[in-house]
């Protein structure tokens, strides 16, 4: 058994393009390849069928056909339980406390990273290979790994990828994030897979129809959406709501409160369940307070740093000085204002295309 | 890579004979048995042979034989087709909680459509306990489903003491043979069996073939109507060569069937000693003799069944955990759940199916490979108590 040639990889299968076109490169490369497939709870059955992209099971049906297509063993790994678990309930408990959480970082940190790593491992693979657009370097003076961006700067989900650690780094290929979408898809098309014409995955993969707050109220039935006030800054009451899981900070839409100016959520008061809004202007802050951060990049000894930074998978990076606090947190100063921080997302800070690390946002200041 | 396969109560490969014993029926000879022209005729003998090749495997009359898509259709025309004929005389059903699920989910419905099913438990040998069984029995008792030989365990039940008791009730008795056909002799006359289900590919014949031993004289409900095939009891043109492959691959067990069971017996325990010599902590699941010849089903105790399935595969060997229906769930099999063994020792299984193509060669490469496999994953168990137990 030790008398293996090849190196071995175990690699993430979603059926989608990305992770299959990473599965053929990488058997290219002289790779003993092993394919696995995520079995996730099916949330497609019933009425929503028609109104997902993809099934899961979908997925690992085209998953299959291209590990078949490639000639390599393939196993589907049953996570049902850990998806609910891990992911799921965290999403739904966070908007039930006020957050917009971030179940894609979950994911790749407690399941692909966590439970398939170690299943890789247990199969004494020396690696596991994922299709994010995102790229691994060795610096050898800093002895250490680091995660870049992805060169497709629409693609690149490093954002998603900061909990890595250096442990997991090292056990890790991306072997797309080097190449552009439109090549990827190129190469899915030469090589016959099958899968270069499939579309993106929608933005909550377990969410079908994107309408979260539907998902949300089927989950924890409707006695436990307490509904409350909508007030102001002032604590002056200007309408109800039915459950504050259905708002989000800076969401300006399903208010029900006329007014000459628009009003837009703020932020929440747990203790009396009420909604705060406000102006436009009110969303804007000054900083935030992100805790269990990981650093990829240590900054060293506690002096500022200016980096770049991302408080949401799409939104634009911008400037800010990096605070690291006694506690362990970080406090971000933005260089200029920074409209609608949501706690419960994660914030990435970048130096050029070089993942410094990230953290949760506590809150904005 | 040198392949093993070691997974033949999943599925056995096509004998080379009942392959060449199919082929003019995939070429030339094509007609419809029930046509009254030379070409209906040609055909028809050769499904009429088949009968009787299947019925002398069970001691049965050619005439008890229909065919049907096999194992699973044969369980579910048993018992829906029992259970609608006797609607009248009573609505209880007897099973065990080891079924396969071809019994199991079809008892299932049948309660959803208001009979009344008792699942009777089983010992941690998988053994089922006759006086429970007699004591289960009520006056609207219709029909014993209950397997001959369990896929998973290999454990075989007591069928001709169930065959007495539930003649001397007068109650329909219904065994699923697909795992014990060809495997081991029977004899329904002697067994007082009323209804046998039996799979072509379980025995080196071809897929989608099976065929349900009716008793004369028991009344049977069909599930498939149509034309009168299969004395009126399964509609639908036969599937001729499936059905000479099916009688020609009883034929050939009926003729080495006491030299295989011993080959496999043998082998078998080389298997268990080989792996026993090498590892603790490993546990035979299922009856310590009154067992399939060629099935070995042990948890390696501190190792995912799963994990070790698949590092034997890439290493070529094709066993299984729990029944290969079931792969992709993650829960414990239901069998050895039913036998109440722990749940942390029965993820740890592994099936070991043996067939007519294994040789010592596979037996000793298993055994080489094996216990390799089980230290390493072993090491990475944070519940493993260590060395310290590994050499006492």
């Amino acid at each position: 058994m030790s008398n293996r040639e090849k190196q071995r990889v175990v690699v993430s299968m979603s059926g989608g393009v990305d992770s299959s076109v990473a599965t053929a490169l990488l058997t290219d490369r002289g790779y003993e390849v092993v394919g696995v497939s995520m079995q996730l709870p099916d949330y497609y059955s019933g009425e929503h069928k028609e109104l997902g992209s993809y099934s899961f099971s979908d997925n690992i049906s085209h998953a299959r056909a291209v590990a078949d297509k490639l000639n390599i063993p393939f196993y589907v790994v049953n996570l049902e339980d850990e998806f609910e678990k891990k992911v799921v309930n965290y999403f739904v408990s966070g908007y039930m406390k006020g957050k917009t959480p971030n179940p894609c970082v979950m994911c790749n940190q407690k399941l692909k990273f966590g439970v398939i790593l170690a299943k890789a491992l247990e199969l004494r693979a020396d690696y596991l290979a994922t299709g994010h657009h995102a790229r691994i370097a060795w610096d050898d003076s800093r002895r250490r790994y680091l995660l870049l961006k992805g060169v497709d700067p629409n693609k690149d989900q490093s954002y998603f990828l900061f909990t890595l650690r250096q442990e997991e780094l090292r056990r890790l290929i991306f072997p797309i994030g080097d190449l552009v979408k439109n090549d990827v898809r190129k190469i899915a098309g030469d090589l016959g897979l099958g899968v270069a014409d499939r579309k993106e995955s929608q933005e909550i993969c377990f969410v079908p129809d994107n309408d979260y707050r539907r998902f949300i109220a089927e989950r924890i039935g409707t006695d436990r959406c307490k509904s409350g006030n909508i007030v102001n800054s002032e604590g002056e009451i200007l309408g109800r709501h039915n459950g504050i899981y259905k708002f989000t900070i800076g969401q300006r839409k399903g208010l029900g409160i006329p007014a000459s100016h628009p009003y837009y959520v703020l932020g929440f008061d747990l203790e009396k369940n009420n909604v705060v809004i406000g102006r436009d202007e009110d969303l804007l802050s000054e900083g935030l307070i992100a805790e269990d951060i990981n650093w990829i990049l240590s900054p060293g000894s506690k002096s500022e740093i200016t980096v770049s930074f991302k408080v949401r998978y799409r939104s634009k990076e911008a400037k800010a000085t990096i605070r690291p606090q006694d506690d362990g947190n970080v406090l971000l100063a933005f260089h200029t204002p920074q409209r609608a921080i949501t706690p419960g997302q994660a914030v990435v800070f970048y130096d050029g295309d070089v993942v410094i690390g990230g953290g949760w946002i506590r809150e904005s200041i | 890579m040198k392949k093993i396969y070691m997974d033949y109560n999943a599925t056995t490969p096509l004998h080379p004979d009942v392959l060449d014993a199919m082929l003019p029926f995939l070429r030339g000879n094509f007609g419809n048995p029930s046509s009254i022209h030379w070409a209906g005729r040609d055909v028809k003998k050769y499904i009429e042979a088949s009968r009787e090749k299947v019925a002398n495997l069970l001691n049965g009359d050619p005439s008890e034989i229909v065919f049907t898509g096999g194992g699973s259709e044969s369980d579910n025309l048993a018992i829906k087709g029992a259970a609608f004929a006797l609607r009248e005389k009573g609505n209880h059903i007897i099973t065990t909680q080891v079924e396969h699920p071809a019994v199991l989910n079809t008892c299932e419905y049948m309660e959803e459509l208001g009979y009344e099913v008792t699942y009777l438990p089983v010992d941690h040998e998988g053994m089922i306990d006759l006086d429970e069984l007699r004591a289960s029995i009520t006056n609207r008792t219709i029909l014993l489903s209950i397997m001959y030989g369990n896929n998973e365990t290999g454990t075989i039940f007591p069928i001709e003491e169930i065959g007495r008791i539930a003649s001397d009730r007068g109650i329909l008795f219904h065994t699923d043979a697909v795992q014990a056909v060809g495997k081991t002799s029977m004899d329904v006359k002697t067994l007082n069996i009323d209804l046998l289900s039996l799979s072509g590919h379980k025995l080196y014949g071809p897929k989608g073939v099976g065929s349900l031993y009716v008793k004369k004289g028991t009344r049977l409900t069909p599930l498939i109507h149509g034309g009168h095939q299969e004395g009126g009891k399964r509609a639908g043109t036969e599937n001729t060569p499936g059905i000479v492959g099916l009688g020609k691959a009883c034929e050939i067990a009926n003729g080495d069937m006491e030299f295989q069971s011993g080959y496999l017996t043998k082998l078998r325990e080389r298997l268990h000693e080989g792996i026993m010599e090498k590892l603790d902590h490993v546990v035979l699941n299922g009856h310590p003799e009154k067992r399939l010849p060629n099935t070995l089903n042990l948890s390696f105790k501190f190792v995912e069944g799963e994990a070790l399935l698949i590092h034997l595969d890439l290493e070529g060997i094709a066993v299984s955990t729990g029944s290969a229906c079931s792969s992709g769930s993650m829960a414990p099999s239901p069998v050895l759940t039913a036998m109440g063994i722990p749940p942390e020792v029965a993820q740890g299984s592994i099936r070991f199916t043996l067939g007519r193509d294994n040789t010592e060669e596979d037996i000793q490469h298993t055994v080489d490979v094996l216990p390799n496999i089980v230290s390493k994953l072993r090491s990475m168990s944070p519940t493993y108590p260590g060395k310290r137990n590994e050499l006492g």
